[in-house]
């Protein structure tokens, strides 16, 4: 199959205003009668739930947590782009554009990216009118400030708890469709399988995660907005419920999973530290605003923080990319760590952090001034390390945190099976080899708010005129009954070993081979181990209980094994590309100072991989650039 | 280190429940408490038992998911944070921990320490949202909010919706919360078309659901993970008084 990704006639600038003017129309009475299924319920799922239901479509809408309101979009703390100017320091919607195009290494569609910094705008007005307390200057007007990558100020916040205050306003939205009987939802429900009928997705089987019981649900048609999948690496700043396991299953019945690779790791989570640990709690990036980044010159120098001199220490970012400094893009700055803890000057107690200094920013600003901007960071740091950060340097270390890898989608959010979009996080699309901060709030509320919205009435015109899918159909039949198989297998097996034995060896793996530097013995090595592991998770796990009750093992279960497949598909897409770009570093590929070195000439494309009995195809989408030439990303 | 949990265990919403003991060694201060309920069921898959049932997500105290009695505080033994941010440091050696569930009519049992907390999402679903449709946004600086309202909407609007106002509170009063949500957007500019109904019929739903009413103990304000203040409350009456008087 040819990929198409149906990008608009036109100059860059025109091109969603001429998919707009083209796309079909349905008439209110007809919307009424198609119902859309929405698989998750955060920023991208619960603004398409929401905006879809007030267009008049029915929609059910999924999610396994007991409530929309806790879909891990509450997580984020740092803010959300917009290309307003309003700081007056240049910025429009090209150069936002450009930086998030040249932020992700030239490894996505130009007119995606043109789209997201497009409609960022609309979606701040959006915000301020469900109520979202974006922090003001005292004059009233918003308040920005900068996140990595750039050098202008376009972040919009809402104290550290941005993506909370965004997806209460989702939330409520959607909230306010299930007052109106519009939205149906459905939580403490996770999706299992897809339902696909005659090459279209028609439906999803869901395990109810109170009883147990498998339910069908039939719909016109099917949107995955199920997030990010970095919890393959076990220790995350994900919440430990999210998964892979929506579009691994879509991916099995035959949608492409773009550059599942490209994974971001954070530079400023706090350090791991005990084997224990089940997550890796995230510092906002924004604290890169105001502190400098780094560790003593000295090797494994066991000095406290404070008592080191001035002159003993090294600021390596500012050294080493001195036009952004602290602010360099997150695979640069987590790499740049992970180089200087590798050469013997991390610190703390396993070694394994750098510090993350504010002293400056309190001389020069003033204690309360940092206290108003990063109050709760300093008192989340609190609890849970019992250090106060306003006298001593944070520790901090990187840290799995974001796909920019997923399912494969053209320009309309569709992926490769008709009818089944996908949305937010959980989605390949504008974001190339690294994501810029702030920019994923902005895709996943984009998606779900104004693109979906606008592309979803060109496929389900058609739907219009065909049969309305029923679920005694054999289809649903035979998904239901694989489901229930492979649930009964796991619950059979009564091995010696825990879902959290494989889930730490899996994570193991992943993170020596397929995080901030990949190499090809490593990668090839990588594979054959986690087979290794997926045989013995399955002939060797151990799960208690029944599935016909709530049964968190049997959930954790069923994700791991999901993970451990695509973990392999991970590896095999970094072990194919023989370049080093945005997050994914190949150590064969590097200059004599340690930058990447990217090759247009053979790896400019989006790889896209068919699922084929355990074996994988890659497919490959060509990446033209018409606008902008790829240069050598640079930050020095 | 080595403690022993006294567990909460109930195998449905219409089974009784019993404590249960469990004598846990290889513990480490380092861990987090729901990281040695981890490590406890474990030990329990290992004896092939079934684990215990209960509830997190983010485990960064922000989603609101977790919460349980610890030796019968809500969310443990500090004020304001969340079960999942408590450590095993707050802990002896050889301590005793008692868990159990929120105790309250309004969230029933479903499983061991899980339950039902979606009363919340209906007090939501009666208005706490501005009723305005996707693309029909004016531009975001065309209404200034003084940096002191849009602060005091946003101490508000911090609320994770864990339910330990209501678990903690000898009334079972979601006042708290409810109030919370309502001065949010109430204090705010886009808020007040709609400010009157708002209050009544979110305030309604709270009644209706079995919440009790609030006697001003405090007790829900040293237990809530963000510290939103009981003057919260004081704020909603006196917004009620004014809604029912203005109709
Ligand atoms: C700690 C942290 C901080 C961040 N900070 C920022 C920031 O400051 N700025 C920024 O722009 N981005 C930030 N991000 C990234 C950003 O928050 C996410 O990319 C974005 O919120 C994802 O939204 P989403 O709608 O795609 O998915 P999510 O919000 O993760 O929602 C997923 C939904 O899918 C449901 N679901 C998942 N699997 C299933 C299943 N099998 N069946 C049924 N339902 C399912 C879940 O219940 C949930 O409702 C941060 C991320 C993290 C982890
Ligand atoms: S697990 Fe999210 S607040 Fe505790």
């Amino acid at each position: 199959m040819k990929l198409d990704s149906k990008i608009p006639e036109g100059k860059l600038e025109e091109k969603w205003r001429n998919y707009q003017i083209k796309s079909q129309l349905i008439n209110p009475a007809n919307k009424k009668k198609l119902n859309v299924i929405v698989v998750g319920s955060g920023l991208s799922g619960a603004g398409a739930a929401a905006t879809l239901a007030e267009l008049g479509y029915d929609v059910q809408c999924f999610c396994y947590q007991d409530s929309a309101r806790r879909a891990h979009s509450v997580a984020a703390q740092g803010g959300i782009n917009a290309a307003k100017n309003y700081q007056h320091d240049g910025d429009s919607v090209w150069r936002m554009f450009y930086d998030t195009l040249k932020g992700g290494d030239f490894r996505s569609r130009e007119a995606n990216t043109y789209r997201l910094a497009e409609l960022s705008a609309p979606l701040i007005d959006h915000y301020v009118q469900q109520g979202v307390p974006f922090a003001r200057e005292y004059g009233g007007v918003l308040v920005n400030r900068s996140f990595g990558g750039v050098q202008v100020q376009r972040t919009f916040y809402a104290r550290g708890q941005t993506g909370q205050q965004l997806l209460l306003a989702a939330y409520s939205q959607l909230y306010k469709m299930i007052h109106a009987k519009k939205v149906t939802m459905f939580p403490r429900s996770e999706m299992l399988d897809l339902v696909v009928i005659n090459g279209k997705a028609k439906g999803i089987i869901v395990r109810d995660l109170v009883t147990g019981e498998l339910k069908r649900y039939a719909a016109d048609a099917v949107v995955l907005a199920t997030g990010g999948y970095s919890r393959v690496f076990r220790l995350s700043t994900l919440a430990i419920g999210c998964n892979g396991s929506a579009i691994w299953k879509a991916h099995k019945k035959g949608a492409y999973f773009a550059a599942p690779s490209f994974t971001q790791i954070h530079p400023t989570a706090l350090p791991q530290s005990s084997e224990a640990q089940s997550k890796l709690t995230l510092m906002s990036e924004s604290l890169r605003n105001d502190g400098r980044i780094w560790v003593p010159k000295k090797q494994e120098d066991t000095r406290k923080a404070n008592d080191i001199p001035e002159e003993e220490r090294d600021y390596y970012l500012e050294r080493r990319y001195p036009s952004f400094g602290n602010l360099a893009p997150r695979d640069i700055a987590s790499r740049a760590a992970k180089e200087r803890i590798d050469a013997g000057h991390g610190v703390g107690r396993l070694k394994n952090a750098v510090y993350l200094d504010f002293k400056d920013a309190i001389a020069k600003f003033g204690l309360e001034t940092i206290k108003d901007r990063y109050g709760n960071l300093f008192t989340m740091y609190k609890k849970i390390t019992g250090i106060d950060a306003y006298k001593e340097p944070m520790q901090i270390s990187p840290a799995a945190h974001f796909s920019m890898g997923g399912l494969w989608v053209d320009y309309e959010l569709m992926t490769t099976i008709p009818g089944l979009y996908a949305v937010g996080e959980c989605n390949f699309s504008d974001h190339g080899a690294n994501r810029l901060g702030a920019n994923s709030l902005l895709q996943a509320s984009i998606d779900g708010y104004f693109v979906l919205p606008n592309t979803i009435n060109n496929y389900l015109a058609s739907a219009l005129k065909e049969e309305h899918p029923t679920t005694d159909h054999p289809e649903f039949e035979k998904a239901e009954k694989e489901v229930k198989t492979s649930i009964d297998a796991i619950l059979k097996i009564n091995g010696t070993k825990t879902v959290d034995h494989f889930h730490r060896e899996l994570g193991k793996v992943m993170w020596q081979e397929c995080a901030m530097s990949r190499n090809k013995k490593g990668l090839e090595k990588a594979i054959e181990d986690i087979q290794i592991l997926r045989d013995d998770f399955w002939n060797d796990v151990r799960v208690t209980g029944s599935g016909d009750e709530l049964n968190t093992e049997l959930e954790k279960a069923l994700r791991l094994a999901d993970f451990i497949e695509l973990a392999i598909l991970m590896c095999t897409d970094a072990l194919e590309r023989d370049e080093s770009c945005g997050a994914h570093f190949r150590e064969e590929f590097q200059t004599e100072d340690g930058e990447a070195v990217r090759k247009d000439e053979d790896y400019s494309y989006v790889s896209a991989w068919e699922y084929d009995n355990g074996n994988f195809k890659l497919h490959k989408e060509e990446l033209e650039f018409e606008f902008v030439k790829p240069s050598v990303r640079s930050y020095k | 280190m080595q403690v022993t949990f006294k567990i909460w265990r109930q195998e449905g919403p219409n089974d009784k429940g019993t404590i249960r003991d469990y004598l846990v060694d290889g513990l480490s201060e380092d861990m987090s408490f729901l990281e040695a309920l981890d490590h406890l069921n474990e030990l329990l898959v290992l004896k092939n038992e079934k684990v215990i049932a209960y509830e997190y997500d983010c485990r960064e105290g922000i989603c609101g998911q977790c919460g349980v009695f610890i030796n019968g505080r809500a969310h443990g033994p500090h004020d304001n944070i969340t079960t999942c941010q408590l450590h095993m440091r707050s802990f002896n050696d050889g301590d005793t921990i008692v868990v159990e569930p929120w105790r309250t009519a309004s969230f029933p049992v479903i499983k061991d320490l899980i339950v039902d907390r979606s009363a919340f999402d209906r007090i939501i679903e009666q208005g706490a949202y501005i009723t305005a449709k996707t693309g029909t946004a004016p531009e975001a600086n065309a209404i200034l909010i003084p940096k002191e309202v849009s602060d005091n909407a946003m101490d508000a609007a911090a609320c994770i919706g864990c339910g330990a106002c209501v678990a903690t509170c000898k009334n079972s009063s979601a006042a708290l919360f409810t109030a919370a949500k309502i001065n949010h957007l109430n204090r705010l500019p886009q808020g007040k078309a709609e400010e009157h109904k708002r209050v009544k019929e979110m305030t309604y739903q709270m009644e209706i659901e079995g919440f009790g009413s609030c006697t001003f103990t405090g007790a829900c304000e040293v237990e809530c993970p963000e510290g939103i203040s009981i003057t919260n409350i004081a704020e909603l009456n006196a917004r009620l008084t004014k809604a029912n008087f203005l109709g």
